[in-house]
């Protein structure tokens, strides 16, 4: 239990960053997901072709492979995020956002999109033929077959399989212990190697925490689906 | 949808602005291209002896080596995982509080807590002390746990799918509850499930790949060796991600041809997230 109570600064700047890193990669998944569906189901043929290579490549590809190409391969082609360097400085300890952790956002970002994009799509598909055509034999243009018909009863149902994607990508977050980013799973790994003799209490409270965390997502999920449900 | 109803036939004036922007999107494609390519260039990735390694046989063996290592612990942790799985999928659905409630209890448990830190803990407490075989089964372990916990959902899913009419008639003419389950619901509840079992033997193959931060061994695991000796850190992990990507395709290809030939099309498997409503205890109703 010692070793709980003697290092909560380390563990709650680590989940601090491990929010942050979430927030971060969150924002940035969820605009290239929806730019990659608009591309997926839009009428341009190249585009369309395009956004579904780059999702099917990225979605095979393991998470971590793409945070090391960042981390290892990238910078020796001149790709590094070195302009990056922001450090928080907190009474408990520096909350650093640094090359390293910028890498993993673009990785987490550029990996979560892809299912972000196919959530989307599968809510896009959802939604039965017979409303576009309605929509469209009333006389509304595409616009309005989108914005009014088609698109608010897609976001219903893509919701589920949205939320699903982000609380992957909370719990993926850990990844960036492989590339020395100080979030929870890298904490862990110090205090479990540091306090031999508290390991169940240390996987216990991590775990506990992580699971309020997935549990506060799909909460605020559900309270949207709800709120959007139609009767 | 399809997509064609979402948009009216193209008249001249918007064959034209398509046009525009196909040439447009292939213009930027273009020089993302180019510009990567000039970049490996400028910075000699593409010379021949940092390629050659991967034509070598020396080394192709090596990495065949990592392939079959990723493979092994993958398919350990799926064999574990399916009959975890089962059990917790079975007991999900029991008519029993005392075996529903922590069946519901280890499967949100294990579904929201990420696979590394498993993987980490079991290190801890178990790989850090045999040498080479620890950390392979410290992976193995920790993707056994998460996906039986995965897999239970699809299980139960699955048996649920199975038309009610299917139960009451094998309970009618007399059949116990452990006989229904066997021989009535699983073999064909089975058909279903196979798709998303196969999508998560993909999600495993790919969490595979963390163990490197236990130092197990795989694919992901030889890239270091490799680039320290050539120094070709981006041809090499091109290559390696090229060989996941190829042994995902094969697998999805699989599940495609499955879900095509054994259950139609259009009928896909619901599985509740976690967290979600549906994911609650609740006995099977017959």
């Amino acid at each position: 239990m010692d070793a709980i109570t003697d290092n909560y600064q380390l563990i709650v700047i680590s989940f601090a960053t491990t929010i942050l890193l979430f927030v971060f990669a969150s924002i940035g998944s969820l605009l290239l997901g929806t730019l990659l569906v608009a591309m997926r189901v839009g009428p341009i043929a190249v585009m369309r072709r395009a956004a579904a290579t780059y999702v099917v490549l990225v979605r095979n590809t393991p998470l971590l492979l793409i945070l090391l190409f960042f981390s290892i391969a990238a910078p020796k082609i001149g790709i590094n995020f070195q302009f990056v360097r922001i450090i928080i400085p907190t009474g408990w300890g520096d909350i650093r956002m640094t090359n390293a952790f910028a890498g993993a956002v673009v990785g987490l970002t550029l990996y979560t999109a892809t299912f972000v994009c196919e959530a989307l799509r599968s809510g896009v598909n959802a939604v039965p033929i017979g409303q576009a055509e309605a929509a469209r034999a009333i006389g509304l243009p595409f616009s309005g077959v989108m914005r009014n018909v088609v698109l608010p009863q897609a976001i219903r149902a893509g919701l589920p399989p949205l939320a699903s994607t982000q609380i992957a990508l909370l719990k993926n977050t850990t990844v960036a212990l492989s590339v020395l980013v100080l979030e929870a799973a890298y904490a862990l790994k110090q205090l479990l190697d540091a306090n031999p003799g508290d390991r169940w209490w240390l996987l216990a409270v991590f775990a506990g925490i992580f699971v309020v965390l997935v549990e506060l997502v799909s909460l605020i999920s559900n309270r949207f689906e709800r709120k959007w449900r139609i009767a | 949808m399809n997509q064609s109803v979402l948009f009216d036939a193209p008249g001249p004036k918007t064959i034209q602005r398509h046009r525009i922007y196909t040439v447009v999107t292939l213009a930027v494609l273009l020089a993302a291209v180019g510009l990567v390519a000039f970049r490996l260039n400028e910075r000699g990735q593409f010379a021949g002896d940092k390629w050659e390694v991967f034509v070598t046989p020396a080394y192709v063996e090596f990495i065949l080596g990592g392939l079959v290592d990723t493979l092994q612990m993958a398919g350990a942790a799926i064999v574990g995982a399916m009959v975890l799985g089962l059990v917790l999928g079975i007991g999900k659905i029991s008519d029993h509080q005392i075996i529903r409630g922590p069946s519901w209890a280890i499967v949100e448990f294990f579904r929201a807590v990420p696979v590394l830190m498993l993987m980490i803990f079991f290190f801890s407490i178990y790989g850090i002390y045999n040498g080479t075989t620890g950390p392979f089964w410290c992976v193995v372990w920790a993707l056994t746990l998460y996906n039986g916990a995965v897999l239970a959902e699809v299980f139960r899913a699955g048996l649920l799918a199975v038309p009610k009419g299917q139960s009451e008639a094998a309970y009618a003419i007399g059949m116990r509850k452990s006989q229904v389950i066997w021989i009535v619901l699983l073999p064909q509840a089975v058909k279903i499930m196979i798709p998303a079992i196969i999508s998560q033997c993909v999600v495993t193959l790919k969490d595979t790949s963390l163990g490197y931060a236990i130092a197990a061994p795989g694919l992901t695991a030889v890239a270091r060796p490799i680039y320290l000796e050539f120094q070709n850190h981006v041809p090499v992990y091109l290559v390696i991600a090229a060989v996941y990507i190829v042994v995902n395709l094969l697998l999805t290809a699989i599940a495609t041809w499955v879900q095509k030939r054994f259950v139609g099309e259009k009928k896909v498997l619901q599985v509740a997230a976690v967290g979600e409503q549906s994911a609650q205890p609740g006995p099977i109703t017959n």
